[in-house]
C-alpha cells in the first residue's frame, strides 16, 4: 500500500540531545523517512510518528528532562501522543515523557552513582505495542545502555498497575544495572503508542557498529525492529 | 590619574596616554610571571612602559604554557625534519590549532592532544572537564564536528591515600564533559606510577572529522570585517593570581576574588559545536579562534597577527557574568566556551540569526583594519597599542641550559641483570608471574573507568577499548575511517628519554597498524618537569630529538599537540625531582573500510595464534621489574623502526587480504600478557608452546612470555590462512611463527601453566573496582 | 531526633551552569521577574538526641571538609533545623 516507504518519522533535537543523528540513520535504516523536528518550534511538519532521542537537554541541570518538557514541540508531542500518534522516548527522552506526564515514575541517579555504559541485555515483556510488535514476548534482546539517571522508580501502587496492565515493555535480563525498581527498563501506556526506556535501541542497527552480535563482536542489531514495529504498526493502523 | 568628577564610580583607567606620561610608575610583572628582562623587552617593543592591560596580555601571552619559550627553539626539529614525502597528506601542519590531514575521497581529519595537568590536580573534577572541553573547542576552530575523544590519563601510586581523590574527579570529569557532548571515548591510557604523585597527567585527543573545503584558520582578514564574540559570558575564571591588577585600576569597591579553577559547562560547549557547525556550514565565517588559555588576550592578538591588516576592540561591548572585572581581568580571563569569528558585515545578520536560533549570546566587540596594530578601548579610552605579533608570537625565546643528569649513569647500569633480580623458572613460578602482571593496577582491564564513557554516541564506532586503537567511520557510505592510539611508558622514558620517545611513537603506530590501519600523522603532548632544571631540560630535548628522527624514519609527521612542563616538585638535581619524561604520542592511521578493522581477541575454535618479530632478552623498565620487583633501571628496549615499518606494512597488507582475524601487539607485560588479554576479550582460550620462540630467538621461557621486545604482534588466523601469513611475512621480512591454537576455556603454556580464564578474569576485572569501588 | 541543615551554594564568582540553564529557561516559561539563579545543595544530618552545640560545630567542620568541595563552593549555612528548634539562619555567619 506504500504507506511503509513513505512512513515519517520526526526525531526531536532539543539544546543538548546528542542522539539525534543516530536515531535518524535508525529510521532511514529500517525503511522510513527521518524529519528532523526543532524544540522551539510547535509544528510537528506531518509526521507519523516521533522520536524523542537521547541526550542531556538543557544539560539535565534541573533534573533530566525537567526543562524539555516545556519546549513548543513538546506540546504538540503530547497532543499527538494523546490522539495516538506513536511516540518512542529513549533515555534523555524517555525521561522527558515521564516529566511531559506521558508515562508515569520518573529517573533518579543510578543506584552506584557512576555513568554507565555496556552492551545490556533486556527481556522483552510486552510485545503488543507500537514500537515492540516485531519482538516476540520473552525474546532477549542486546542493545547499548548508557547513563547516569537511569534508574526507574515509581511508588508500589503505580508499579503495581504497570505490572498487572501488561504496561512493562523492557526488563534488565542479567544484572540491574541501576537499581530501577523491578528490573524495569521501559514501559508504555494505556494505548501501547508511547514507549520509553533507558536503554539506546538506535546505537544497534548496523553490522559493525553495535553491541556484540552472533556474527562478531559490533554486529549486533537488535534495536532495528524498534523502528521497524512503528513502520509495521502504521501500516496496519 | 584622576576621574572626571562627574564620574565618582567610573574605574580610573591606565590608558596608553598615561603610561606614556608615567614612565616610572612601578608594575607588578614579577607577580604576573614575568622576568626583568622580558618587562623590559616589553618595554623597547612599546618605547614607553606597558598600561596594566598590555602588562595582562603580555604576561600571559609571554608565559610558558602559551609562548612555548623553553621549548620553542626544540620543538623546530619536527619541522625541520619532515620530508616532501611526509608532508603529502598534510593539509594544515604545525602551528594552527590543529593539523588537518587528508584521508581521501574530499575527506579529511583533524586531531590534536593536549595536557591539563595542573588544574586536575587542584580540582580533579573541573580540571579534566574543561581539559575535554578545551582541545574540543581547537577542533571546532579548524571547522571540524569533533568525532571522538580519548584520555591519557596517569595518576600517583594506586595506595598513595590522595590518589583516590584524583582518580575519582579526573574520570567522572572526563566522563561527565565527554558524555554530554556526545563524543564517543574511544580509548586511551591509564598508568599509576609514584613519579606522578602531586603532579597527575590529564591529557585528552580529540578527533574531528571535516571536508578539505570546510578548513578554517585563526586569522583576521579584511578590513572592515567584525570581531564577534560569541558563547558563554566573560566571568574572572582562572586569572587566580592575576587579581593583583585590579587594586590598581579601580578607586571603588574591593573587586570580589579571583578563582584560580575554571569550570565548564558541556551544554553549552554542545550547543557550541552544533551552532558553531551551522554557521560553517552557511559560510558565515571568515576566521575563528576558540578562547582557551590566555582568553581575549590569545584570540585577538592570535587573529590579528595572523591576519593581513589590524584589529580594534572596544571592551565594553563584551558580555560579562561578573561586571566588576577590570580590562586586565577581561582580557586574561579564561571562562570556558566561547569563541571569537571573523565575520563581514554583510553576513553579520546571518551569523546572529543562528547563534540567535541556538540562544548563544553573541556581541560584536570590534572591527578588522588596516592599522597594523591590536587597539583595544575601555570606557572610550585607549589601553592597548601594541603590534599583535610582538604578543602572539615574538616572544621571548630561551636557550635554556641542559645536561645529562649526574644520576643518569648509575640509573642505566643499574639493569636488571646487574641488580641480580630473581627471575621465576618453574611452571609455578611462571603461572605466579603472570597473574600478579595480569591483576597489577596498570595492566589490569581499564573497563572500570571506560564503562563510565560513552563509546556508542555517532553510531560510528568500530572499536574501543580494549582494542589496540579506536576506530571511527568517516563516510556511511564507503566505510572510510580512521584508527587512533596513543602511548607513552614513563618508565622507559626515565631510562632513556631519547629512545622513550621513539618507543612511544613505535607503539602507538604499531597499534594503528594493528587494528590494520595505515598510519598517516601524528600530535604529541609532552609532559616534563621544570625547563629551569638542566636535568629535566635535557630529558625534553633529548625526547625531541628521539621523536623528530622516529617521524622521519617512520614517515609520519607530527601535525601539532602540546608541551607541559613544570611537573615536578621534588628537589632539583635529584633523581625524583619530576614526574617521569612523558612524551604522549599519539598517530593516527586510515582505513578504506573500518569494518574490517581487526579486534584483540578471537572469538571462535581451531584458529592459529602466529607471533610476528622477534624477542630478546629486554627486562628493564619491564612491567614485570616494576610489579615483582619495584625496580627500575637499566636501559629500555632497542627501538628498531626498519622492524616496524616492515611489520606494520604487513599488518596492512594482511589486513586487505582480509588473511587475519585478530591483532595484537605486544608491550608491558609481554607474550604472557598479550596472550591472556587476546583470550580474554571474548572468552576463549589457547593452547601456546614457546619452543618455536625459544629455539629461534636464543631466549629461555621466562624470557619469551614476559620480554617487553618491540616490533611484535600476536595474531588469529584460520588454519587455512596459515601458510599465506607466513609467505606474506616473509615477503615484507617479518618474523613469523606459529605459537598454538585458539580453544577452551583456559590458557595452557605447554609444559609450564595453565590458567582458567574464569581466574584470569577475576584477576584482570577485579583490580580496579577493588580499589577504587 | 536532631536534624542539622547544612547548604552548600556554588561561589559567586564562579559560573553555576545549573543556575545558568534554569534562568534562561524562566521567561519562557513566563517567569520574566527573576534575573537570576544559582543553584546550591542542601544536606540534612540527622542525629541521635539533641542538637548540642558540639554536634553543631560537627557538622560545620564536616560541611567544611567533606559536604562541600572548598575550592568552588562555600558553606552558607549550618543550622539546628531540629523540630522546636528556633530557626537561626544568622548561625551561618563566619562561615562564607
Amino acid at each position: 500500500m506504500g504507506r511503509l516507504n513513505s512512513a515519517r518519522i520526526g526525531v526531536v533535537t532539543f539544546p543538548g540531545t546528542l542522539d539525534d543523528r543516530d536515531a535518524a540513520r535508525a529510521v532511514r535504516l529500517a525503511g522510513g523517512e527521518p524529519v528532523a523536528l526543532w524544540h522551539a518550534d510547535a509544528d510537528l511538519r506531518g509526521v507519523d510518528a516521533v522520536v524523542l532521542p537521547g541526550g542531556f537537554s538543557y544539560g539535565d541541570y534541573l533534573r533530566a528532562g525537567a526543562i524539555s518538557r516545556f519546549a513548543p514541540a513538546m506540546s504538540s508531542v503530547v497532543d499527538a501522543a494523546r490522539g495516538g500518534m506513536p511516540v518512542l522516548g529513549i533515555c534523555n527522552g524517555f525521561q522527558v515523557l515521564t516529566e511531559a506526564h506521558l508515562l508515569p515514575g520518573s529517573m533518579i541517579k543510578n543506584d552506584h552513582l557512576h555513568f554507565v555504559c555496556r552492551e545490556q541485555t533486556l527481556v522483552v515483556a510486552n510485545a503488543n505495542t507500537a514500537w515492540t510488535n516485531e519482538f516476540a514476548t520473552g525474546q532477549r534482546i542486546t542493545i547499548p545502555l548508557k547513563n547516569q539517571d537511569g534508574q526507574f522508580v515509581a511508588d508500589d501502587a503505580t508499579l503495581d498497575r504497570l505490572e498487572g496492565e501488561g504496561r512493562v515493555a523492557f526488563r534488565y535480563d542479567g544484572w540491574n544495572p541501576n537499581g530501577s525498581r523491578r528490573d524495569i527498563a521501559g514501559i508504555t501506556n494505556e494505548k501501547g503508542n508511547v514507549v520509553g526506556l533507558m536503554p539506546h535501541p538506535e546505537h544497534a542497527v548496523e553490522p559493525g557498529f553495535g553491541p556484540a552480535g552472533a556474527d562478531g563482536p559490533h554486529a549486533g542489531t537488535d534495536g532495528l525492529a524498534f523502528f521497524r514495529s512503528v513502520l509495521a504498526s502504521l501500516v496496519g493502523a | 590619574m584622576t576621574a572626571p568628577a562627574s564620574q565618582a564610580a567610573r574605574p580610573v583607567l591606565d590608558t596608553v596616554e598615561n603610561a606614556e606620561a608615567t614612565p616610572e610608575e612601578a608594575q607588578p610583572y614579577g607577580e604576573l610571571g614575568l622576568k626583568q628582562d622580558e618587562y623590559q623587552r616589553i618595554r623597547d617593543i612599546l618605547g614607553r612602559r606597558p598600561t596594566a592591560a598590555e602588562l595582562a596580555m603580555y604576561s600571559v601571552m609571554w608565559s610558558e604554557h602559551c609562548s612555548y619559550k623553553s621549548s620553542k627553539a626544540h620543538l623546530r626539529k619536527f619541522g625541520e625534519r619532515v620530508t616532501e614525502e611526509m608532508k603529502r597528506n598534510l593539509l594544515v601542519g604545525i602551528g594552527e590549532n590543529a593539523g588537518v590531514v587528508d584521508i581521501g575521497d574530499g575527506w579529511a581529519v583533524t586531531f590534536k592532544v593536549e595536557s591539563h595537568n595542573h588544574p586536575s590536580f587542584v580540582e580533579p573534577y573541573q580540571g579534566a572537564a574543561t581539559g575535554v572541553g578545551g582541545i574540543v573547542r581547537d577542533i571546532i576552530s579548524m571547522g571540524a564536528r569533533p568525532t571522538a575523544v580519548m584520555d591519557q590519563l596517569r595518576f600517583g601510586a594506586v595506595d598513595h591515600p590522595d590518589t583516590a581523590r584524583v582518580v575519582h574527579g579526573v574520570v567522572s570529569g572526563v566522563g561527565g564533559y565527554g558524555n554530554s557532548l556526545g563524543l564517543p571515548n574511544v580509548g586511551g591510557e591509564l598508568v599509576f606510577d609514584s613519579s606522578y604523585q602531586g603532579n597527575p597527567l590529564v591529557n585528552a585527543l580529540c578527533l574531528g572529522v571535516l571536508r578539505h573545503e570546510d578548513i578554517h584558520l585563526a586569522s583576521a582578514s579584511g578590513q572592515g570585517n567584525k570581531v564577534v564574540l560569541f558563547g558563554a559570558r566573560t566571568g574572572g575564571d582562572g586569572i587566580g593570581g592575576a587579581s593583583i591588577l585590579a587594586s590598581e585600576t579601580f578607586e571603588d569597591g574591593v573587586p570580589a576574588k579571583r578563582p584560580s579553577v575554571q569550570v565548564g559547562d558541556p551544554f553549552m560547549e554542545k550547543v557550541l559545536i552544533e551552532c558553531c557547525l551551522e554557521l560553517f556550514g552557511a559560510d558565515v565565517v571568515e576566521g575563528i579562534q576558540d578562547l582557551g588559555a590566555a582568553g581575549i588576550s590569545c584570540a585577538t592578538s592570535e587573529l590579528a597577527s595572523n591576519g593581513d591588516g589590524g584589529m580594534h576592540v572596544d571592551l565594553d561591548d563584551v558580555l560579562l557574568r561578573d561586571p566588576t572585572l577590570n580590562a586586565g581581568e577581561i582580557l586574561m580571563s579564561e571562562s570556558q566556551e566561547r569563541m571569537m569569528a571573523v565575520v563581514r558585515p554583510d553576513k553579520l545578520d546571518q551569523f546572529l540569526a543562528i547563534t540567535g536560533r541556538w540562544d548563544v549570546e553573541t556581541a560584536v566587540i570590534g572591527e578588522v583594519n588596516g592599522s597594523g596594530r591590536l587597539t583595544i578601548d575601555h570606557h572610550g579610552q585607549r589601553i592597548v597599542d601594541v603590534d599583535p605579533k610582538t604578543v602572539a608570537h615574538e616572544g621571548p625565546v630561551y636557550d635554556r641550559p641542559y645536561a645529562r643528569p649526574e644520576w643518569q649513569d648509575g640509573l642505566n647500569a643499574n639493569g636488571n641483570i646487574a641488580a641480580g633480580l630473581a627471575r621465576p623458572g618453574s611452571g609455578d613460578e611462571l603461572r605466579e608471574t603472570a597473574l600478579r602482571l595480569l591483576g597489577s593496577p596498570n595492566l589490569a582491564s581499564k573497563s572500570w573507568v571506560t564503562n563510565q564513557y560513552d563509546r556508542f554516541v555517532q553510531g560510528n564506532t568500530a572499536l574501543a577499548q580494549p582494542d589496540d586503537g579506536g576506530v571511527v567511520r568517516v563516510d556511511e557510505t564507503t566505510g572510510l575511517g580512521v584508527a587512533l592510539a596513543t602511548d607513552a611508558n614513563g618508565r622507559y622514558g626515565k631510562l632513556d628519554p631519547r629512545t622513550g620517545a621513539a618507543l612511544a611513537l613505535a607503539e602507538a603506530y604499531r597499534n594503528v597498524a594493528t587494528v590494520g590501519a595505515e598510519p598517516l600523522a601524528v600530535t604529541d603532548c609532552l609532559n616534563f618537569g621544570s625547563p629551569e632544571h638542566p636535568d629535566s631540560m635535557w630529558q625534553l630535548v633529548e625526547a625531541i630529538e628521539g621523536l623528530a628522527d622516529a617521524c622521519q624514519a617512520l614517515s609520519v609527521p607530527v601535525t601539532g599537540g602540546n608541551v607541559s612542563l613544570y611537573n615536578g616538585t621534588g628537589e632539583p638535581g635529584q633523581i625524583d625531582s619530576a614526574i617521569h619524561p612523558t612524551p604522549v604520542v599519539g598517530v593516527l592511521g586510515v582505513l578504506d573500510d573500518v569494518r574490517t578493522a581487526l579486534p584483540s581477541g578471537w572469538r571462535t575454535e581451531g584458529l592459529s595464534v602466529m607471533l610476528l618479530g622477534t624477542t630478546r632478552d629486554e627486562l628493564d623498565g619491564s612491567a614485570w621489574a616494576d610489579v615483582v620487583h619495584g625496580h627500575l633501571g637499566g636501559l629500555p628496549p632497542q627501538v628498531d623502526l626498519d622492524a616496524e615499518r616492515s611489520l606494520a606494512a604487513l599488518l596492512v597488507a594482511a589486513r586487505k587480504d582480509e588473511l587475519e582475524v585478530a591483532a595484537h601487539d605486544l608491550s608491558e607485560g609481554g607474550l604472557a600478557q598479550a596472550v591472556l588479554e587476546a583470550s580474554l576479550r571474548f572468552g576463549v582460550g589457547a593452547r601456546i608452546a614457546l619452543e618455536g620462540v625459544t629455539g629461534r630467538d636464543k631466549v629461555d621461557p621466562f624470557v619469551a612470555l614476559f620480554s617487553e621486545s618491540t616490533a611484535r604482534v600476536l595474531v588469529a588466523v584460520t588454519q587455512d590462512h596459515e601458510g599465506d601469513l607466513i609467505h606474506l611475512a616473509d615477503e615484507y621480512g617479518v618474523p613469523a611463527l606459529r605459537l598454538g591454537v585458539t580453544g577452551g576455556d583456559t590458557v595452557e603454556i605447554e609444559g609450564h601453566f595453565e590458567i582458567p580464564l574464569d581466574e584470569a578474569r577475576e584477576t584482570h576485572e577485579g583490580t580496579l573496582p577493588g580499589i577504587f569501588g | 531526633m536532631g536534624r542539622v541543615v547544612v547548604e552548600v551554594m556554588p561561589k559567586p564568582e564562579i559560573l553555576d551552569p545549573q543556575g545558568k540553564a534554569v534562568v534562561g529557561a524562566l521567561p519562557r516559561l513566563g517567569f520574566t521577574q527573576f534575573t537570576g539563579v544559582r543553584q546550591g545543595k542542601r544536606f540534612e544530618l540527622e542525629v541521635d538526641g539533641e542538637v548540642t552545640p558540639e554536634i553543631l560545630e560537627q557538622a560545620r567542620k564536616a560541611a567544611e571538609e567533606v559536604l562541600s568541595n572548598p575550592v568552588i563552593e562555600d558553606v552558607v549555612a549550618v543550622i539546628d533545623a531540629s523540630e522546636g528548634a528556633a530557626a537561626a539562619p544568622a548561625q551561618s555567619a563566619g562561615l562564607a
